[in-house]
């Protein structure tokens, strides 16, 4: 496209060719119309521009892009997805967005003006979601959002009628945790004193600005709450310092490298609180296969219906197809169930009608590997909030509501040596 | 107090460690390497694939990593970079050709360690329990991380101080034009040097390795922080890279314990600023120009 202070010649020239594109375009239309109908659909073209490199890799790597390889495996491994009386195979374009919201607005509409594709899977996280949802919302394409945790989620999905907030919001995360702690303090499990800490970026901020006011109103003292910026690449000084103070429950509201540090720190400095709680990454293989016993009792954001049928044999599908490597106990399963959800938008529609598969989303129920899933105002009715490590699996424990939702062990365990 | 110390002094210890093979890389071979925190994760990955694939303490992967790290920046100085030296009229020109060639390296090595490992984060456990030390628990690995890096920093000090090649190399660090005069060869003397650097960055990655959360694209937040040490010790002053290290890190440690974790980012950069401003040319560094 010509920028805005391009000469006018070049302007006239971009003009001239689009017109002559456009011409060419519409004769070709009208000629192979009747053809191109009877040929009908032979694949359906769907795209994705995804954090292969910059600081997102890490997040979409276990969370996003195995379950969209997954995904589109089995489809086409069972002929595809149905249109009609039909099946039709999917075929993939995908780029790099460079963990760079500019880039990933490039890339998307290059996907839908360039490569035509007729739909789009979203990128990873809550800053990309937000940033491609002006142009998927301005070209009519579906957005499922399964990997952004927004307090604007219902405003948003107001604002941008196509766009579904499938991980639900920050204050809802927070309000859930509180409602646990309060609980198990009825039980008499818990004292009531706290220390929080967080990351100085996006999730933390908002995690805790939700958790903070939740806690005060529910009287539960305070004794530590401080933040840390990105990238402290030793959190012993927040740990010693925790520990001296000898809280009842310890909240983290952290990044998978600080999960994985806070988690190693305590374990050696001996924190071991009634109830231990991490935020992004606890749900992560990773951490299962860093902390092996020690994980017992360790809750963390996420969880799922460990004991329920769908979710162990998604998760024997998922390591089948990806090399042994397992899902995130958070958002993977939340992802595939998204990706079921567009394919039976689109089986029911029958054909490639975005505003028809939109509206479908919206109103329609969907039979999904984490449950029957039925949207509200493009929000999905139930979440896990917070999950637990026991036995070897982050069971889903809050909101207790939940099916599947297990009870609490606490206090948790000692940490015992690997 | 004494537990704050001694998380600085780690922390410090670690820093002043991946900020050692960059001093010699920039301050004496004069190629300021883009691509350093690349190499670092790169080494990370060997002793992570060392480690859990066949059961190889981190500390006998340094052995193995560390001279494959020599011998490998060895080739890339005689290979890639020993044209740019040759074509450039000045330091301040080899300066930005060595910018823009390491730049494009950095993607070549992320590129690989991408498609070799993915882009997940990897971890391992290794020492990871706790010890006694001056009364206070501290991690093992880290505990043995500072240790190495101790003796690694002396025995690089006693090289450059009290041999022969190490005189010559500091002589390059200050003028490599005078030193050819008496009769020092100059190119040999950087691609051993840059090598060196290269040696030095791997053994940090091995280390850094067993106690920090690491991913394929990772590498810059380690060339960041290597080039605050460096500038605010002085470039090419090994002893000015410790000191830089330890101020940091006791200044991040004492701040995150008895101020605001909040704000350990802040006093770091305020430091550096300081440093810059009272001494432009670092810490314990001389003024050349």
């Amino acid at each position: 496209m010509a920028p805005v202070d391009a000469p006018w010649e070049e302007k006239m020239m971009t003009f001239l060719t689009r017109r002559t594109a456009l011409l060419a375009a519409a004769t070709c239309a009208a000629t192979l119309g009747l053809t191109a109908i009877a040929e009908a659909q032979t694949s359906i073209k769907i795209g994705y521009a995804i954090s292969r490199t910059g600081p997102n890799t890490g997040g979409a790597a276990v969370t996003t892009i195995p379950n969209y390889e997954l995904w589109v495996k089995e489809v086409n491994a069972a002929g595809g997805i149905k249109l009609g009386d039909k099946r039709v195979p999917i075929e993939v374009v995908q780029y790099d967005d460079r963990s760079n919201a500019e880039e990933a607005v490039r890339a998307l509409e290059r996907l839908i003006n360039q490569d035509k594709v007729d739909f789009i899977l979203p990128p990873w996280g809550t800053g990309l979601n937000l940033a491609v949802g002006p142009t998927l919302n301005r070209e009519g394409y579906p957005h499922l959002a399964a990997t952004a945790v927004t307090d604007r989620a219902p405003e948003l999905a107001k604002r941008w009628p196509n766009s579904f907030w499938l991980l639900g919001t920050s204050a809802d995360a927070a309000k859930s945790l509180v409602e646990l702690l309060n609980k198990l303090r009825d039980e008499k499990k818990i004292g009531d004193t706290v220390a929080m800490v967080s990351i100085a970026d996006g999730f933390g901020i908002d995690l805790s600005s939700a958790a903070r006011p939740a806690l005060t109103n529910a009287k539960f003292k305070l004794a530590y709450d401080k933040s840390y910026p990105i990238g402290t690449q030793d959190l012993a000084p927040i740990v010693n310092e925790i520990k001296a103070l000898n809280p009842d429950v310890f909240i983290a509201f952290s990044y998978p490298p600080d999960t994985l540090a806070l988690t190693e720190q305590s374990r050696i400095a001996g924190l071991n609180p009634k109830v231990f709680y991490t935020g992004v990454g606890t749900a992560f293989p990773l951490y299962k296969q860093k902390f092996g016993k020690n994980t017992e009792g360790v809750m963390g954001i996420g969880g799922w219906s460990g004991d329920s049928p769908a979710i162990k044999d998604y998760l024997a599908r998922h390591k089948a197809a990806a090399n042994g490597a397992e899902p995130d106990r958070w958002a993977s399963a939340v992802t595939y169930a998204s990706l079921q959800m567009l394919q039976q938008a689109i089986e029911r529609v029958g054909k490639i009608d975005r505003a028809a598969v939109i509206m479908d989303l919206q109103t329609g129920t969907f039979d999904t590997v984490i449950g029957k899933v039925k949207l509200e105002n493009n929000m999905p009715t139930r979440y896990w909030w917070v999950g637990q490590w026991q036995d070897g699996e982050f069971y889903g424990i809050a909101p207790a509501k939940n099916e599947g939702a297990r009870a609490a062990i606490v206090p948790k365990p000692a940490w015992v040596a690997p | 107090m004494t537990n704050a110390i001694l998380t600085g002094l780690m922390l410090g210890g670690m820093y002043a460690l991946i900020a050692m093979g960059l001093t010699l890389q920039y301050g004496v071979a004069r190629i300021m390497n883009l691509s350093y925190g690349e190499f670092l994760i790169a080494a990370a990955f060997a002793s992570h694939w060392l480690f859990t694939g066949w059961a190889i303490s981190p500390f006998v992967g340094l052995a193995l990593v560390v001279p494959l790290a020599f011998v490998l920046n060895f080739a890339i100085y005689k290979l890639l970079l020993t044209p740019l030296v040759r074509r450039a009229p000045n330091r301040d020109a080899l300066e930005v050709d060595s910018i823009l060639a390491t730049f494009g390296l950095t993607f070549v090595i992320q590129g690989s360690m991408l498609a070799l490992f993915g882009g997940a984060y990897y971890s391992y456990s290794f020492l990871a329990f706790p010890v006694q030390f001056l009364g206070e628990t501290v991690a093992a690995n880290r505990l043995a991380a500072l240790g190495i890096t101790i003796l690694l920093g002396l025995a690089l000090y006693a090289a450059l101080t009290r041999t022969r090649a190490g005189t010559a190399v500091r002589a390059v660090a200050v003028d490599p034009f005078a030193a050819q005069l008496v009769a020092i060869n100059v190119p040999q003397a950087s691609a051993l040097t840059f090598a060196l650097g290269g040696a030095l960055v791997a053994a940090a990655g091995v280390l850094v390795s067993t106690f920090l959360t690491f991913s394929a694209s990772s590498g810059v937040v380690f060339t960041m922080k290597a080039l605050i040490v460096v500038v605010m010790g002085g470039v090419g002053n090994m002893l000015g890279c410790l000191v830089a290290g330890l101020a940091l890190g006791l200044s991040e440690a004492l701040v995150a314990s008895y101020v605001d974790p909040g704000l350990t980012l802040a006093v770091n950069f305020a430091l550096f600023l300081a440093v810059l401003l009272v001494k432009p040319a670092g810490l314990l560094g001389r003024a050349t120009r």
